[in-house]
């Protein structure tokens, strides 16, 4: 087993065409699963030290996140939670202060946890990741990445570079709320991210909603984006909103929740979390 | 004045917050624990563990595993003997496993290397044949007849019809006619409970040094609860001589009665003694939760009658508890504590254990007693909303006082029940408004408490100050109060003593720490080696004037003429006798080896507010009393620390914490992601009144306090829930997949 | 497995230590520094006892690797006192009684004293939420809070 810090985004694509070869960025993850043996590494790959990777810059009126930024140095950053509240909340959701300190947005997405807390809002902000790999870069929408449980749609030799978060429209807001049975430390039950843009008026002029946890993978539901369309945020509004999200629903029972209980609550969490984005929109509740 | 005589005294150290002497060892990282020792030569271990819940082991090979690099000793239960004793053989069996595995995580082998790494391939390299036999991990399935057998031959002699042979061990106790008392009840309420096992959730896991010579003397360090009970065992299944085997016990990182037996230790040695080099054994989280000791799991039936103004007329409890694979009593302590707090005509509860396989149940704070009062109190709680009455007012009514015949047969002397009651009745947070979906529940809590054998040296240097040598690893601050209860004896100051915990060579046999006796036991002890001491230097002092030693009385830390009779001297300082000691008679110490009953039953009363999230089940908590009676608290500060202590755990098991089982008998969260112990932001701050009804089996009054704290929250949390959510629960814990379907079945 | 030769600043002094690939920040400091106040809870980053800091940063330990610390800054609990006196925390703790068996007690104040660096005048519930991933299963936590909470004043009115 080797431990190996390349200088280049062309050696790190190059030594991740190794057999058995893992990237690591926080760590958080992959360190778990060496220790319970699920996963032995040949090859560690730390890509930490590539130029770029841990940098926070505006591109485009966004900003594109370094795959090997903390959660912690997200939080730090006033202008990126100023736009993007609920993406970077997701983030710090995931795990204790310690936790965040090293683990990254990427690697929350590339560890491939139906559960992830960093990725439903970057589904409903329509995140790009920028994919670095043998043959070069390659852009990708976030909602391409995470194929089933534990699996994600990079090929071999790939890894995530950056996200792009992209710019925000006026009066946009985004939110994300999970549900775990204590105050901390807990992987998603349910988890729910809504992504708003208001016209003048305070109508809901686009939304998009994306729910973890509920399904092998993080997804968009787009009749509950669809639902919240030419609403204030009505009653009505989000009960169709919930309803759409419940039959969009695709759970598991295990030890974290039930089939009922994560259903029930992926509503439960869109309706609420679609307020939150409504008010940071500039919407009156 | 006799010994026991209770004291009425005004206290000059005792009652006050000095620093503990482990203090800066603590916040400076210095204080060694299990894992933090090494030795030079020394190997690593790793444990091979059953990967089924129930299987017969075919066989067992080794051949390929002994020949990797690095690898210098295996051992499985064939390297060790076969003790008559039938515990002493659960116990090594539940160390590796003899023929078979009963749970998942059960150690078949262990292997000891030259690196961690070398450990980890040979443990790869054994290879185990087993034959997967049916599981039970459900303790009313196991006892239904049919059910798989986790142990042949072990079944209770008379096991009812129709049950299986799982069923181990049955107890009665209680009193007076239950038919009668039913008759005169206007309310019968009888209900079913069921909790899950819990672990005790000590931050440091098992670890040990373990060192065998040549010569078959051997030294080990651990983390434990009872350096003697880890010789004694160890020695009984390594078949050595107590003498030769020496256990210092390390720090120890939290036990709560989990580390009241062995589970690495016999097995370090073992491999140090084929191995001929030191042996470090540390075990992973995952084996903590997989392998040691949970407490049990439970079904209980309850039920009361009640007149309309709350008099309680019959109380009768089932208790089916579960200790895991291997047969035992804590259903006994279930079935005592059940109605303990209550002054009741007609009483009876009936205990049994059923095996199942899960891992040995150990102790756990008050084991059996928080599961059964739960379950108590949850009915006491119901039928107090069904009759439109104040819960305080109707444990008032009932409570247990001085002359009460308890349920289980003892008779009780002063206890502070109704004391802690009105205390919580007067405390302003059970006056505080209530909002929306928010309930507040209330329990009464009770712990028999134990005294024991314990072993004190209590040695005067000649520049003044005093070392306290004693042999009960101290797992709540009792360093301490032992050099507090020494200072306020020897009227020396706090910081003049310094109070040790020593291995098993340097005093004589202390029982486990464990059943809170240590304040009581060996302060009992302390106090007993202190009065030797003080009358021998009484003597010298005596010796000195030239009067009678009994003419010579020890008063606020010094020798004085008993009265005007015996002549006049000014005082004679524990430091002056001390200085001369050596040229007036030799060294003085004080020694008390003894055993003690009277350590005073202890009742506790906590009120708890709960917010339900109707839409989620989620559950706030948003605050929370103890009240409990200590008798007489020594260091004030460590009281409250066991009173808090004890809630966090009692709430953690209420709501979120259980031994999840899969359809295939493995535990499916065997780690702190996913058994959910309270972490900071989950809990309010813990209010603590202490009350003070002296127990006059102790010179101060002192009564354990260490487990009563750990009955009352699951009662609490239970009663707050059902008032909040607006529909009663039966099951523990209350997670809120549990708490949503019960809100919603209520529509 | 081919070894490591890593250099590194631990509580200021500069430290050379050789590890495997994949051995863990925190069993370099304990097996091959011999610095054991970081203790080992649970392995997998849910417990906290094992924090320091990296590069001022507060992290588990058993989840850095120890190659990682290539060129970095360990803070650890040996650090927090200077020479023979306490931190402000510790003696915080000592005073409140916001220990008891004190296993977590270096992984609390390591995390503590990052707390206070960044945020000198928390909230309770702040506190409470930057400990989350700090367990103590003998405090129930009420003391500790208080204790942080005094270290603060004491800090900020120094």
């Amino acid at each position: 087993m080797r431990y190996a810090i390349p200088k280049t985004a062309a050696e790190a694509a190059s030594l991740l065409m190794e057999e058995a070869a893992r990237v690591l960025a926080g760590g958080t993850d992959l360190l778990v699963q060496m220790k319970s043996g699920a996963r032995s590494p040949e090859v560690i790959v730390d890509i930490k030290h590539l130029p770029g990777l841990r940098d926070i810059s505006r591109e485009d009126g966004g900003f594109r996140i370094g795959a090997a930024v903390s959660g912690a140095e997200m939080q730090e950053h006033a202008d990126l939670v100023a736009a993007w509240p609920g993406v970077v909340e997701g983030v710090n959701l995931i795990g204790s202060t310690q936790i965040q300190g090293r683990a990254t947005m990427a690697g929350n997405l590339c560890n491939g946890s139906p559960a992830a807390d960093g990725v439903p809002a970057q589904i409903a902000a329509q995140a790009v990741v920028r994919i670095v790999g043998p043959k070069g870069e390659r852009d990708c929408p976030v909602a391409e990445i995470p194929t089933g449980p534990g699996k994600i749609s990079l090929g071999r030799g790939e890894f995530v570079a950056s996200i792009l978060l992209p710019a925000r429209p006026e009066r946009s807001g985004d939110a994300y709320l999970r549900f775990i049975p204590r105050t901390e430390m807990d992987i998603a039950v349910a988890g729910a991210a809504v992504n708003l843009v208001l016209a003048a008026d305070g109508t809901v002029d686009q939304a998009r909603v994306a729910l973890g946890a509920v399904a092998p993978t993080a997804m968009l539901v787009e009749e509950a984006g669809a639902a919240l369309v030419g609403t204030k945020l009505e009653q009505p509004a989000l009960d169709a909103l919930a309803k759409a999200c419940e039959a969009a629903c695709k759970p598991i029972d295990d030890k974290r929740g039930t089939v009922e209980f994560r259903t029930h609550v992926a509503g439960v969490l869109a309706r609420r979390a679609a307020r939150i984005a409504y008010v940071r929109a500039g919407g009156r509740a | 004045m006799a010994f026991d005589q209770q004291q009425k005294r005004d206290f000059k150290v005792v009652g006050t917050r000095p620093v503990r002497p482990d203090g800066i060892d603590k916040v400076t990282g210095r204080a060694m624990y299990g894992a933090d020792l090494s030795a030079p030569g020394m190997l690593v271990a790793r444990v091979l563990r059953s990967p089924h819940a129930h299987a017969k082991i075919v066989k067992i090979d080794i051949s390929k595993a002994e020949g990797l690099p690095g690898v210098k000793a295996i051992v499985t239960s064939a390297d060790l003997g076969r003790p008559e004793d039938e515990a002493l053989r659960d116990t090594q069996d539940n160390c590796l496993a003899y023929d078979k595995v009963l749970y998942d995580g059960h150690p078949v082998a262990a292997v000891a290397a030259t690196t961690p790494e070398a450990a980890k391939a040979a443990l790869a390299a054994i290879e185990v044949t087993y034959e997967k036999l049916p599981h039970v991990t459900d303790v009313d399935a196991a006892m239904k007849a049919g059910a798989p057998v986790v142990l042949d031959g072990r079944a209770y002699e008379e096991v009812p019809a129709g049950w299986s042979q799982n069923v181990t061990n049955h107890c009665e106790f209680g009193h007076g006619d239950l038919e009668a008392g039913f008759a005169k009840a206007d309310l019968i309420l009888e209900r079913s409970f069921k909790t899950e096992a819990t672990h005790q959730g000590y931050i440091e896991p098992h670890a040990c040094l373990a060192s065998v010579g040549p010569d078959g003397r051997g030294e080990l360090w651990c983390c434990t609860q009872g350096q003697y009970m880890v010789r004694e065992t160890c020695a009984g299944i390594l078949e050595m001589d107590a003498s030769q085997l020496k256990v210092t016990p390390s720090e120890i990182g939290g036990g709560f009665g989990g580390k009241t037996t062995v589970f690495i230790e016999p097995v370090a040695l073992a491999l140090s003694r084929k191995a001929g080099r030191p042996v470090k054994l540390v075990m992973t989280r995952d084996e903590v939760f997989r392998a040691s000791g949970p407490t049990i799991q439970s079904s209980t039936d309850v039920k009361i009658g009640m007149t309309r103004d709350g008099r309680i007329t019959a109380a009768e409890a089932t208790l089916r508890y579960s200790g895991g694979c291997y047969p035992n009593m804590t259903c006994m302590m279930g079935a005592q504590a059940a109605f303990a707090a209550y002054d009741l005509d007609a009483v009876r509860t009936y205990g049994w254990n059923a095996l199942t396989n899960r891992p040995k149940e150990i102790s756990y704070r008050a084991p059996g007693a928080p599961t059964a009062i739960y379950a108590v109190e949850n009915v006491l709680d119901e039928m107090c909303q069904e009759l439109g009455l104040d819960p305080i007012d109707v444990r008032l009514t009932n409570a247990a006082d001085k002359g009460t015949k308890s349920s289980y047969g003892v008779t009780f002397q002063d206890i502070g029940l109704k004391t802690a009651l009105e205390a919580a009745k007067a405390h302003p947070h059970y006056s505080a408004p209530l909002g929306p979906n928010q309930g507040r529940g209330l329990s009464c809590g009770f712990w028999f408490n134990f005294g024991g054998n314990s072993s004190v040296t209590l040695s005067v240097n000649t520049d003044g100050t005093v070392n306290v040598t004693e042999g009960n690893p101290d797992i709540g601050g009792s360093r301490a109060s032992i050099s507090m209860i020494a200072a306020e004896e020897l009227g020396i100051p706090y910081e003049h003593v310094r109070t040790l915990v020593a291995d098993t060579a340097s005093i004589g046999h202390s029982d486990t720490t464990d059943g809170s006796r240590v304040t009581f036991m060996v302060g009992l002890a302390t106090i007993k080696a202190a009065r030797e001491a003080t009358q021998k230097m009484c003597a010298r002092a005596a010796a000195i004037w030239g009067i009678e030693p009994d003419a010579v009385e020890w008063i606020d830390g010094a020798a004085q003429p008993a009265g005007p009779n015996a002549g006049k001297f000014p005082p004679m300082s524990l430091a002056e006798i001390a200085a001369t000691s050596l040229k007036t008679g030799g060294p003085i110490a004080g020694h008390c080896e003894s055993t003690a009953d009277g350590a005073g039953v202890s009742f506790g009363v906590h009120l708890c507010d709960i917010e339900v999230d109707p839409e989620t089940g989620f559950t706030k908590v948003l605050r929370y009393t103890v009240v409990q009676d200590a008798g007489k608290a020594i260091h004030p500060d460590y009281v409250e620390g066991q009173m808090q202590g004890g809630a966090a755990q009692g709430i953690g098991w209420a709501l979120n914490e259980e031994y999840i089982y899969g359809e295939d008998g493995l535990l499916q969260n065997p780690g702190f992601l996913d058994y959910r112990i309270p972490v900071a932001s989950d809990l309010p701050p813990i209010d603590t009144v202490i009350v003070e009804v002296p127990n006059p089996g102790h010179p101060y009054g002192v009564r354990g306090v260490g487990e009563t704290s750990i009955v009352p929250p699951l009662a609490a949390i239970a009663n707050a829930v059902s008032r909040a959510a607006g529909v009663r629960l039966h099951e523990l814990p209350m997670s809120p997949p549990k708490i949503l379907k019960a809100v919603m079945a209520k529509g | 497995m081919k070894t490591l030769h890593v250099s590194t600043r631990v509580n200021g002094d500069e430290t050379d230590f050789v590890c495997a690939p994949d051995e863990t920040l925190l069993d370099a400091l304990r097996n091959r520094i011999g610095l054991t106040g970081a203790k080992e809870g649970c392995g997998t980053g849910d417990c906290g006892a094992c924090s320091v800091t990296l590069n001022g940063r507060l992290v588990c330990s058993c989840l850095v690797l120890a190659a990682e610390a290539e060129g970095a800054e360990i803070g650890t609990i040996e650090g927090l006192a200077d020479g023979d006196k306490l931190h402000v925390l510790q003696q915080s703790f000592l005073d409140h009684a916001a220990l008891q068996c004190g296993i977590c007690t270096p992984g609390i104040l390591v995390a503590s004293k990052a707390l206070l660096e960044k945020h000198p005048e928390p909230t309770d519930e702040e506190v409470r939420y930057w400990l989350a991933g700090n367990l103590c299963r003998c405090t129930g936590y009420d003391k500790i809070i208080r204790a942080v909470q005094d270290a603060a004043q004491k800090l900020r009115s120094a």
